[in-house]
Parts: structure tokens; C-alpha cells; sequence
């Protein structure tokens, strides 16, 4: 990821598998200074993926024991950048999961997660680093009302 | 989880009060639905008009009350806020529910 990313300090949140503690993380994250000016459709997306993200590292990432997440939101141009660490388990197989998206009909109660991450956010990508997790995405995130 | 049943005629109203259905909250609110649709009646709608987020868990959780509920009972839903419609827009879960814009109009048409 480039340089002006990682100058910004980070949010940083506690999470175990506590979905309770991903709540209060959610939302210390949407009050960011860098979401203040997205219009709402675009808040709303940016709610729904890292919802996502953070109840998977508490689930998975953080299963076997509690640790930090780091997130940082930086808005440039037209785009909001997103970067996502955590400390925990490295994802199976060292790669994205790509599970297979519900059909509608089938009634699923789970495995949208991964569908809704996808879908809304771009240009995902995972890598692993001395025992970080790294997720980095951008999300569309012109002036508000565009 | 706080939900709020009423019966309207034949139709059982469950409003959602608390704001969000998400992970935290997706096994309560399934336990507390299951309770409050031991109550006979023709419809059930699921009022989601305070609803301002739900999440995947919170998704499935409403599919696993509608898989409960069937197939004597279809859920119909109501006052999706506009977080809660992209996400079962997203996902194509709208293609399978009833989904009225305000609990008004799915009282005034039968489901």
C-alpha cells in the first residue's frame, strides 16, 4: 500500500469473538473524520463492508484469542481507502476465501458475508506479514451528492 | 433484542425497536421471534422501520425466522431503511420476501 496511508494514525479497535466488541468498534470507525463528507448511500457501504471485515476477524482471525485491529480510512479523490489489520490467525490457505455466492431460493441463513465484501468493495487484496493480516480496498466515495 | 408484537386483526405486527439486527444480536432476535410467533395468526409482518443497519447475521437470521414460520406463515416485511434494502438488494434476499415500504400499506393489502 503507498506511503500517505500509513502516515495517518490508525482507529484502533480491541475485538475478540465478542460480537458485542465489533459493534462498538463499527461504530468508533464510522465516526472517522475521513466519512464525514460521503453522502449516505456511500456511508452506508462503507458500514455494510467493514461490518463484514470485523465480524470475520472476530470469528476467525481472532477465534483462539482476542487482539488489535487497526484501520485506517483515507479519503483521495474520488475514493476511499481502506487498510485492515489485525494479529490473528492467518486466513485458510493464505488466501481471500471466494465461497460460493447464496442463491436466493436456497434460503441461506449464512455465507452472504463474503458476497456483500466483494460486491462492494475494490480492488480487495490480502496479504500476510510477520503475523499481520493486511485486507486493503477502496470504496467509491465521491462529494457528497454525486 | 426489543421487539414489539401487536395483533392487527388477523395479522401478527412485530416491530423491531432496537436499530440495528446484526451479529451481536442476530441469536436473540431469533429466539425472541420464535417466541412471539407462537401466537397464531393469518400474517406475520416483521416492521423494520427503526432498523437503520443489519448485517449478513442479521440476514440470515430473518431468512431462519421465515424458514420457522413457513409454510403456514409467509414473513412479510416493512419499512426497509435504505442500509437494510441495499443489503437484501444486494444479496437478491428481496426477490424472496413480501416486502411492503411502510407497515401502512401491508396492513391495508392481504400478503
Amino acid at each position: 500500500m503507498p506511503g500517505p496511508l500509513r502516515m495517518t494514525d490508525p482507529i484502533v479497535i480491541h475485538l475478540s469473538g465478542d460480537a458485542g466488541a465489533v459493534r462498538d468498534g463499527l461504530r468508533r470507525a464510522m465516526a472517522a473524520p475521513a466519512l464525514c463528507r460521503l453522502a449516505a448511500d456511500q456511508r452506508a457501504t462503507v458500514e455494510i463492508v467493514l461490518a463484514e471485515i470485523l465480524n470475520n476477524i472476530a470469528e476467525h482471525a481472532y477465534a483462539a484469542g482476542d487482539g488489535p485491529v487497526r484501520l485506517w480510512l483515507r479519503q483521495c479523490g474520488g475514493l476511499l481507502s481502506c487498510r485492515v489489520e489485525d494479529e490473528g490467525l492467518p486466513m485458510p490457505g493464505g488466501r481471500l476465501p471466494r465461497p460460493p455466492v447464496p442463491l436466493p431460493e436456497s434460503l441461506a441463513e449464512g455465507g452472504y458475508g463474503w458476497h456483500l465484501i466483494r460486491t462492494l468493495a475494490l480492488g480487495l487484496a490480502y496479504e500476510r506479514d510477520a503475523g499481520v493480516n493486511r485486507l486493503s480496498f477502496r470504496i467509491p466515495a465521491g462529494q457528497s451528492g454525486q | 433484542m426489543s421487539l414489539t408484537a401487536s395483533m392487527q386483526g388477523t395479522t401478527l405486527v412485530i416491530h423491531v425497536d432496537d436499530d440495528r439486527i446484526d451479529a451481536a444480536g442476530a441469536i436473540p432476535f431469533k429466539e425472541r421471534m420464535r417466541g412471539l410467533t407462537a401466537t397464531a395468526s393469518d400474517r406475520v409482518i416483521l416492521d423494520l422501520s427503526n432498523v437503520r443497519f443489519l448485517d449478513s447475521s442479521g440476514l440470515g437470521a430473518v431468512v431462519a425466522v421465515m424458514k420457522l414460520l413457513a409454510p403456514e406463515r409467509r414473513l412479510e416485511l416493512s419499512g426497509l431503511t435504505p442500509t437494510v434494502e441495499k443489503v437484501f438488494r444486494l444479496t437478491r434476499m428481496d426477490t424472496v420476501f413480501t416486502i411492503h415500504p411502510a407497515l401502512a400499506q401491508g396492513l391495508r393489502h392481504a400478503g
